[in-house]
């Protein structure tokens, strides 16, 4: 049977780990790499890194660092951040990503997820969706795209973008509700659903999590195939085991190898 | 055991470091030292390995396409296979290749060394997600050597899959193993000394180490 999974996000800037991962007993918790064999060791299913580095040009750190998670760690990794054409996936994935996110590029043109879909599978093509709900209390709930890290709105209805890029090839959707990224309050289960319902592919939620109930709330109400979270892994409010035991208590289904 | 050669033919299709690495490893943990891996584009060294991989990801026909691509790879490996019986590993589009067909967007020729087709999944619950993504069990339907030792089953450990097409073998005996998601996926086929799985043994940890450890000792 099919396990949902649980993905670790790790923001990387410049090469190194924002925010740091403090649960771990790391000689250099600013070390993506280090992390990434952590979270390996402790049971994660995928791991995924967002590169939040400002410059374009300071790239060739990012791909080191995918370069040398990939050699250490056999597990699937998925790298967003900053991709804006078909070179960038391209070079990502020769780095060793298996999976690549795209996020504005994909507002600003949704044939350009046809084209990196063409090139690469669907399967490697992960579209990042930041939605904002702009509905008002009363009124049917809807949810817009923002960009620049909530700050721009686009005007572009996401459950009609999710059913676009996933007609162009999108293989997986990451669905973030920044209304709740930070706050620890649980994912925007409306949005994820609504989302799940409309697309044939995969969706995973994101943006939220305070507790390991949430995660479960993700899957069974929210209809996510998997979850990711940051914070409460990073720091140490709950180990990826706790929460893969959670979930299965719960009556998910889940990988529990050693 | 003596010195061995490993060719994981590079063909274009993605990265194949990181395979490279997970074959390095299941050699060292299998106590293979004397394994080299090797990954090539030059058809001679695919004929003169004493093991060959076939990695591959993305659409069937970019695939097959890419590997026509590269002059005298498909006779080479032909040659490796077929007339000196050297153990071939096929991993998910490349084990796809090795059917006689792929309808991925267009009908495609593949290698036809396992015959059947490679079509769309469709699970019988339309509910579930396509593609067929994250960490699934496999469920035995024969005996293999590349399984040795390896604990499957519902409760068993987990391998990694990510497509959205499955190969359907035409003789119900080349399958190794299935899946189940909405219905029976190959997961595994094998015939005399080729095999393939459609998931990917080099990002499924402890699953995927074992099996190319197995790989890497198998005498058929």
């Amino acid at each position: 049977m099919l396990k949902t999974r649980i993905i670790p996000c790790l923001d990387v800037k410049d090469g190194r780990v924002v925010k740091g991962v403090q649960f771990l007993e790391l000689r250099d918790a600013g070390d993506p790499v280090e992390s990434a064999k952590a979270y390996d060791a402790a049971g994660a299913d995928e791991l995924c890194f967002l590169d939040i580095t400002a410059s374009h040009e300071d790239r060739g750190t990012l791909l080191d660092v995918v370069s040398r998670t990939a050699e250490a760690c056999f597990m699937p990794l998925t790298v967003g951040g900053g991709v804006r054409t078909v070179s960038d996936v391209r070079t990502l994935l020769l780095a060793g990503a298996d999976k690549v996110g795209i996020n504005t590029a994909a507002v600003k043109n949704p044939d350009f997820v046809a084209e990196a879909a063409e090139k690469f599978g669907d399967q490697c093509i992960v579209v990042a969706i930041d939605a904002k709900r702009v509905s008002v209390p009363g009124e049917a709930e809807r949810w817009e795209i923002f960009t620049h890290g909530g700050r721009n709105p686009t005007g572009i209805d996401a459950v009609e973008f999710a059913r676009k890029v996933s007609d162009r090839g999108a293989g997986e959707l990451l669905v973030t509700s920044m209304d709740k990224d930070g706050t620890r309050s649980g994912y925007d289960l409306a949005l994820t659903r609504a989302i799940a319902d409309a697309v044939k592919v995969p969706v995973i939620a994101s943006g939220g999590v305070g507790g390991l109930d949430d995660l479960v709330a993700g899957v069974r109400d929210g209809g996510a195939s998997a979850v990711l979270a940051a914070s409460i892994f990073h720091f140490g409010h709950h180990t990826v085991g706790e929460a893969k035991s959670h979930m299965a208590a719960a009556g998910l289904a889940m990988r529990l190898d050693p | 055991m003596s010195e061995q050669t490993v060719a994981i033919i590079d063909y274009g299709s993605g990265n194949l470091h990181s395979a490279a690495k997970a074959f390095e490893r299941a050699a060292r943990e299998a106590g293979l030292d004397d394994t080299r891996i090797l990954v090539t584009d030059v058809p001679e060294a695919v004929t003169g390995a004493d093991r060959v991989v076939l990695p591959g990801v993305g659409a069937y026909a970019d695939c097959r396409r890419g590997l026509d691509a590269v002059p005298g790879m498909v006779e080479a490996m032909t040659e490796a296979v077929k007339t000196r019986g050297k153990p071939f590993l096929g991993i998910c589009v490349g084990m796809q290749l090795m059917a006689s067909r792929g309808l991925e967007y267009e009908e495609t020729a593949g290698l036809n060394w396992i015959p059947g087709d490679v079509a769309p999944l469709e699970p019988a619950d339309p509910a579930l997600k396509i593609p067929h993504m994250g960490w699934n069990t496999l469920h035995l339907d024969r005996e293999h050597a590349l399984l040795r030792d390896i604990e499957i089953g519902e409760g068993g450990l987990h391998a990694y899959f990510v497509h959205s097409f499955a190969l359907r073998a035409a003789e119900p005996a080349d399958v190794v193993a299935h899946a189940e998601y909405g219905g029976p996926v190959t997961a595994m086929v094998a015939r005399d000394n080729i095999a393939g799985t459609q998931f990917h043994p080099e990002k499924s940890q402890r699953l995927g180490l074992a099996l190319l450890g197995n790989f890497l000792r198998w005498r058929p």
